[in-house]
Order: C-alpha cells, then sequence, then structure tokens
C-alpha cells in the first residue's frame, strides 16, 4: 500500500480557514483513536459484527485524509468482516497505522 | 431553510455544518448524535431540512424516519452506498451522500431540494386550484331553455317559484322559465342556502330581508310560509 494520508479533502472544505481546519483535525485526534480502540477490542474478542461497525466509521476518516485504495480496501473488510472473515485485517491495520502516524506530526 | 443535522460522528457534523456555510440560504439550527434527541427536538420544532446519517447505534436513520408523522425533506449522508435502493422507497428523501462528501456534490444535493419543494409546492397549488374548480362547479347549476342550456350562479337565485308544469327562477339580474318542477330542482339546490317555504316555493334564505308571521320579503317578492314549513325557516336563521 503506497498511499499516504493527505490533508487536500479538509483543506477543500475549509476554503482557507485555518480555524476550521484546526478544528476539524482536533475532532479527528480526538474521535480516531476511540474508534480504532473499539474496533480492536470487539476484534479480539471475535464480535465481528460489532467491529464492522467501527471500521464503517473508520472508513469516513480513512476517505476523507485521501485514501482512494485504502477506502476500497475498507469498505471490502467491513463486509468481510459481516460474513466472519477477515482477510483484509493486515492491510487494513497497516492504513490505521499510517493515518495515527499522520495525526501525530498534525 | 432551516436545517438538522444527524449523526453520531462529530467529524461527520462539523463538515456537514461547514458545507452548509457554504449556502447562504441554508441555516443549521440544531446538531444531534443520535435520533432521539432530534425526535423530542422536532416534536416542538418546525424544520425544512434534515441531514440524517443512516447508520447510527440503536436507531438507524430509517427508524427515525418512521417515527416521523410528516417527515421533512431528507438529505441522508452515510458511507454505505449499499443503502440507495431503500432510502428511494421514501418520499421525503431527496438525495443521498456518500461520506466524505465534496463540496460540488453537497450543492447539486440542495439544488435538488429546492427543485423538489418547487415541485411539491406547485402540486399543492395545482391541487388548490382543482378543488376551487370543483366548488365554483357546485355552484352552478345548467337549465335548459329554448334548447340552450344556461348556466345560473346558485347564489345569485332569490326565489324559485311553481307555475303548473314549468317553475320561474328569480335571480339578482333575471329570471328564467324552466320546464321542471320544484321536487327536481330542490335535489341540486345546497341546503346551506336554500329552504322549501312553501309548497310552491324554495328561498334563498341568505336573502331574506324580513319575516313577518307567516312570509318572507325577498327582494320586492313577499313570499308566503307554510305552518309546516315555519320551525325549519327559524332554525336555520341566526335568531338574537
Amino acid at each position: 500500500m503506497n498511499e499516504a494520508p493527505n490533508l487536500n479533502y479538509i483543506k477543500e472544505l475549509a476554503a482557507g480557514s485555518e480555524e476550521f481546519e484546526q478544528k476539524l483535525i482536533t475532532i479527528v485526534k480526538r474521535e480516531f483513536p476511540e474508534e480504532k480502540k473499539e474496533f480492536l477490542k470487539n476484534y479480539s474478542a471475535k464480535c465481528f459484527e460489532e467491529a464492522a461497525e467501527h471500521v464503517h466509521k473508520l472508513k469516513h476518516k480513512i476517505g476523507m485524509l485521501g485514501f482512494e485504495k485504502g477506502y476500497q480496501l475498507t469498505i471490502k473488510f467491513e463486509e468481510e468482516l459481516k460474513k466472519n472473515e477477515f482477510s483484509q485485517f493486515s492491510k487494513f491495520m497497516l492504513i490505521l497505522e499510517s493515518i495515527e502516524n499522520f495525526l501525530k506530526i498534525h | 431553510m432551516n436545517c438538522i443535522i444527524i449523526d453520531d460522528e462529530e467529524t461527520a457534523r462539523m463538515i456537514i455544518q461547514q458545507l452548509c456555510s457554504q449556502v447562504d440560504q441554508l441555516s443549521v439550527i440544531e446538531e444531534f448524535p443520535n435520533a432521539i434527541q432530534a425526535i423530542k427536538f422536532l416534536n416542538s420544532n418546525k424544520i425544512d431540512l434534515i441531514f440524517l446519517d443512516i447508520h447510527m447505534p440503536d436507531f438507524t436513520g430509517f427508524d427515525f424516519i418512521q417515527t416521523l408523522k410528516n417527515p421533512p425533506q431528507i438529505i441522508l449522508t452515510t458511507s454505505d452506498k449499499n443503502f440507495a435502493l431503500e432510502a428511494f422507497e421514501y418520499e421525503c428523501i431527496v438525495d443521498y451522500l456518500v461520506k466524505p462528501i465534496t463540496l460540488p456534490r453537497f450543492l447539486k444535493a440542495i439544488q435538488k431540494v429546492e427543485t423538489d419543494a418547487l415541485e411539491k409546492k406547485e402540486i399543492t397549488e395545482s391541487s388548490a386550484g382543482e378543488n376551487n374548480s370543483s366548488s365554483s362547479e357546485e355552484n352552478d347549476l345548467y337549465v335548459n331553455i329554448d334548447r340552450r342550456l344556461i348556466k345560473i350562479d346558485l347564489p345569485t337565485i332569490n326565489i324559485i317559484e311553481a307555475k303548473g308544469d314549468y317553475i320561474l327562477i328569480k335571480t339578482e339580474k333575471q329570471n328564467y322559465t324552466v320546464h321542471s318542477t320544484l321536487k327536481k330542482i330542490e335535489e341540486k339546490l345546497p341546503d346551506d342556502l336554500f329552504l322549501k317555504v312553501h309548497r310552491s316555493y324554495i328561498i334563498n334564505f341568505k336573502k331574506i330581508i324580513d319575516i313577518e308571521d307567516n312570509s318572507v320579503l325577498i327582494e320586492k317578492d313577499v313570499i308566503p310560509v307554510s305552518r309546516s314549513n315555519r320551525p325549519e325557516l327559524m332554525k336555520r336563521l341566526n335568531l338574537l
């Protein structure tokens, strides 16, 4: 997976408003770790339907941080989890780590 | 256009707020992290448009719509394309936005909302027009005089008098002699305006000038009122 997160979508939305940009990033920084934690908790407990719910929420953030292939992979993973399958787990975790690192420097 | 946002994800609510701020005619009144709070709000507030997430814990967007008696226009906002077909089963759902929502796509949705509102307004006005025209038809009576059907505006009739095989219809402007019976025309007249006061007379009781013992005055005509019809006449009058 060669994709890296970016702020293009957020900057476009902000239309020059740094205040909005910062506020949105702050909210993402707060919500993202919570959603990731809840996903992992449910995944470890083999509660795949609940895990899929959290992947669904993470999917929005993955999309807004510029992942295109990653977004498609997340859709696939969400569907897999609903069928108790998880072949995309490691690739999905790479996306989450990449976002985590990105958010640390913003 | 007053709108509210319902989404359990704060990021999503903030993004929709920002998109709404780009459109002058949109005013975000309130935002809610769940549908239950929104239902309480909608019980006492009139809203034109709702941005509604489908995927919410406990109570989904579709569950929420089903609780609304007269739902306003709704734009669904979701990260899931799978619900598009179900969405369009609801007349109130105007558009379906897949997250992350871009400004051009958002503006297109608002345009759809405006077009939809305009179409609904036109339908309401045209059905109101049809109702008016039907009520105007109810106010007309066509009578056959010399092989011509002549329209008489019912409220303009003062009295109808039986004259053998004919009836004389006296209106505000002119009189018509029609080959018919009082019984036949009585069936065509609205009860809230006309009353048979005598075996030979039907009157428009809104045209009564005064009542004296066993007669009523309408224009310059003194019309007899039979004893049996007098109680009904008195019942219809607004007596002090």
